[in-house]
């Protein structure tokens, strides 16, 4: 399903290298845990995937279902299938989270050729996935994000993965700033989602996350690159050790 | 003050080059008008209140030519149960306007009014105008008052069922219009006054609007698609106890567009909102002056204005809020915001407040900035387009001031005006 090999991106603005050779395949149906330390280029590995600007891809290639990602706009990659709940979801005063959600919808299907969805069959499954997620009614209301809470904004964060259904879902620590109910209701709006179909790349800091999603595997990332690939095991050996093990192995 | 030689000679070019209407009712009026634009003179660039905005074009005794825009738009308020009245390149056409026969309101043109015999007229033409030249004059807005040929009174006594729509169609390139109305509200009485349409190449209205106690008035304007149309617009409003005014205007394109608006709350408890969004892009200069003074205690202002400019456009705001020591628990509010869709637009803002009362609050922002950039990703990473998500950023940016729009449908209407002018530039 996504498949990145060898990824080197430096900042567009000054002479940065942030991902140093990336290698990692993530298959249809499978989750996987991406670990490490402040600074290793786990977020920016996010952001280049999903399209953000200010990187240089240098070398290397991505691609999803074996279409390259990196020449397509971020609307496209979007439309592709490929989805990044956000570290810091972004808050628009002045566009209501209903109409956003109703745009992006029916925006990717018209991309892939589809009809638009209606308002009527959009409201029903809005409502549907909202309330499974404990959002109210009023934040659908409300501008996007606008005056949510912590949790408020990761829930909708997962709403929008809900209702735009997408091949594959790259998550941003999404555990930061959550409370334990708040991420155990937001790993269980995640776990609904998995399927055959679809793949995982949980982005995060914590094992704790990962007692709530269970991933397949777990990869350890420092300094720009992928060092260590393992079980579940390998965010408990890091849960109790921390990171000076597995790198002073790798050196 | 004896008038600088240049001015004085530019005025009296002017001024020559005009004939003033003869008799009735308001030739006293009229008069008045034309000696105060005598004695200030017409503005030019070295006026500190033109410092933003050259008046050259607005002045000189010819209107520049303004081609007639066709487009495939329907009228902006068509669709809307409306009496209305137009007026085609400042001149009233008895055919294409509706009788004023309307329950709650009277109506008359103003050459009618000596045949009429409609009194109240007189004590408000040129009367809320002459009131506004002090403390910053508004020579323009006399100069309308001493020619304006055309234009209506409209006396609202009660509450008519529908708005009264005034429609300024263009039709010659080289039309240069002034239109004068008077607008007069009863106590505990309301309406509304749609007007649209670009008037003429060059346009010089004034509107003065009188509210008694309790009464209300609704006025929305869509200065028509027009780009290479002027305009001069002022209206001056005067509110008494309990009285509300709201004023919006939508400007899309035209190569120079100087709105001002004058309110005097002198009423206790008395509620103004004056708002406009504008989007030009190219040849566009967009000026917006409003000058209000609180005179009654527990008045409630609001200014919020709104600026879309693109590809050189400019953008000019300057808004006064005056709190006379009587104004004790006023509440002014004004915003004024640009947003540049590229980096060779510009904004100039002069927000200003004057306060003399010592239990006010009054709060005022001016701000220009460019699209947000991690806003615009966020709505991208969600699949819409770039052209899509920049579009919704900016109606998000216009929403403020469209929200001042009381009635649902006309603010919906105003909104997909808006929409189209973003489609367009794709």
């Amino acid at each position: 399903m996504l498949n990145i090999k060898n990824l080197h991106v430096q900042l567009e603005d000054e002479d940065k290298q942030i991902l140093k050779g990336v290698d990692l395949t993530v298959e249809a149906g499978k989750v996987h845990a991406i670990m490490g330390p402040n600074g290793s280029g786990k977020s920016t590995l996010s952001y280049v995937l999903s399209g953000k600007g200010g990187y240089e891809v240098t070398d290397g290639s991505a691609t999803l279902d074996g279409e390259s990602l990196l020449e397509l706009e971020a609307e496209e990659r979007a439309a592709a299938g490929l989805f990044l709940a956000f570290q810091y979801p972004v808050e628009i005063p002045g566009v209501g989270n209903m109409t956003f959600l109703r745009t992006a919808v029916n925006a990717q299907r018209k991309a892939r050729g589809e009809d638009e969805m209606s308002a009527a069959e959009f409201l029903k499954e809005v409502r549907a996935t909202a309330k499974s997620l404990k959002i109210d009614a009023d934040m659908l209301k409300r501008p996007v994000n606008v005056g949510f809470s912590g949790g408020e904004k990761k829930r909708n964060e997962i709403l929008q993965m809900a209702m735009l259904s997408p091949k594959m879902c790259i998550l941003d620590e999404t555990d930061s700033g959550l409370d334990v109910d708040a991420m155990k209701l937001v790993a269980e709006g995640v776990n609904a989602l998995r399927d055959e179909n679809r793949g995982f790349l949980v982005i995060t800091h914590y094992q704790r996350l990962l007692d709530h999603i269970k991933p397949d595997v777990v990869h350890i990332m420092a300094n720009g690159r992928i060092i260590k690939s393992g079980g579940p095991e390998l965010a408990l050996e890091v849960e109790n050790n921390g990171y000076a093990d597995i790198l002073a192995e790798v050196e | 003050m004896a008038l600088p030689e240049l001015k004085k000679t530019a005025t009296e070019a002017r001024l020559n080059a005009m004939e003033l209407p003869e008799g009735g009712c308001l030739v006293d009026a009229r008069r008045a008008a034309l000696s105060r634009v005598q004695t200030m003179g017409l503005p030019n660039r070295r006026d500190e209140y033109w410092k933003y905005t050259r008046p050259d074009t607005l002045t000189q005794d010819t209107a520049p030519t303004a081609a007639v825009f066709k487009h495939d738009e329907a009228p902006i308020f068509g669709e809307f149960d409306c009496l209305k009245i137009v007026f085609v390149d400042g001149v009233y056409d008895a055919e294409a306007s509706d009788d004023f026969e309307l329950e709650g309101v009277q109506i008359s043109r103003l050459s009618e009014i000596d045949a009429k015999d409609i009194h109240w007229t007189k004590d408000l033409y040129g009367v809320l105008e002459a009131r506004g030249q002090d403390p910053v004059q508004r020579p323009l807005a006399a100069l309308n008052t001493a020619f304006a040929n055309d234009g209506v009174a409209i006396w609202v006594t009660g509450k008519p069922s529908k708005p009264i729509n005034l429609v300024y169609n263009h039709n010659s390139d080289s039309s240069d219009a002034m239109l004068h109305h008077v607008i007069r509200v009863d106590a505990g009485a309301e309406a509304t006054v749609l007007e649209n349409g670009p008037a003429a190449a060059r346009f010089n209205k004034c509107i003065e609007v009188d509210i008694a106690d309790g009464g209300a008035l609704h006025m929305v304007c869509a200065q028509g698609r027009d780009h290479e149309r002027r305009a001069a617009t002022h209206m001056f409003a005067r509110l008494r106890k309990e009285s509300v005014f709201k004023s919006f205007t939508l400007t899309v394109n035209g190569v120079l567009t100087r709105n001002e608006t004058v309110v005097e709350l002198l009423g206790d408890d008395a509620v103004v909102h004056v708002a406009g969004a504008c989007v030009g892009d190219g040849d566009f200069h967009h000026d917006d002056t409003v000058f209000i003074t609180h005179e009654g205690e527990n008045c409630e202002s609001r200014q919020v204005f709104k600026k879309v400019l693109r590809n050189g456009a400019t953008g000019v705001f300057q808004g006064k809020i005056l709190v006379k020591d009587t104004a004790q628990k006023t509440d002014g509010y004004q915003i004024s915001q640009a947003l540049m869709l590229d980096d060779d637009s510009q904004f100039l803002a002069k927000p200003e407040l004057e306060i003399y009362a010592d239990d006010v609050a009054c709060s005022h922002g001016s701000t220009s900035g460019a699209i947000d950039e991690e806003a615009l990703f966020y709505l991208q990473s969600r699949g819409v387009p770039l052209n899509e998500a920049t579009d919704l950023l900016t109606l998000a940016f216009l929403a403020e001031a469209v929200d001042e729009i009381g009635d649902q449908d006309v603010a919906e209407t105003i909104v997909s005006r808006l929409e189209n002018w973003l489609i367009r530039r794709h």
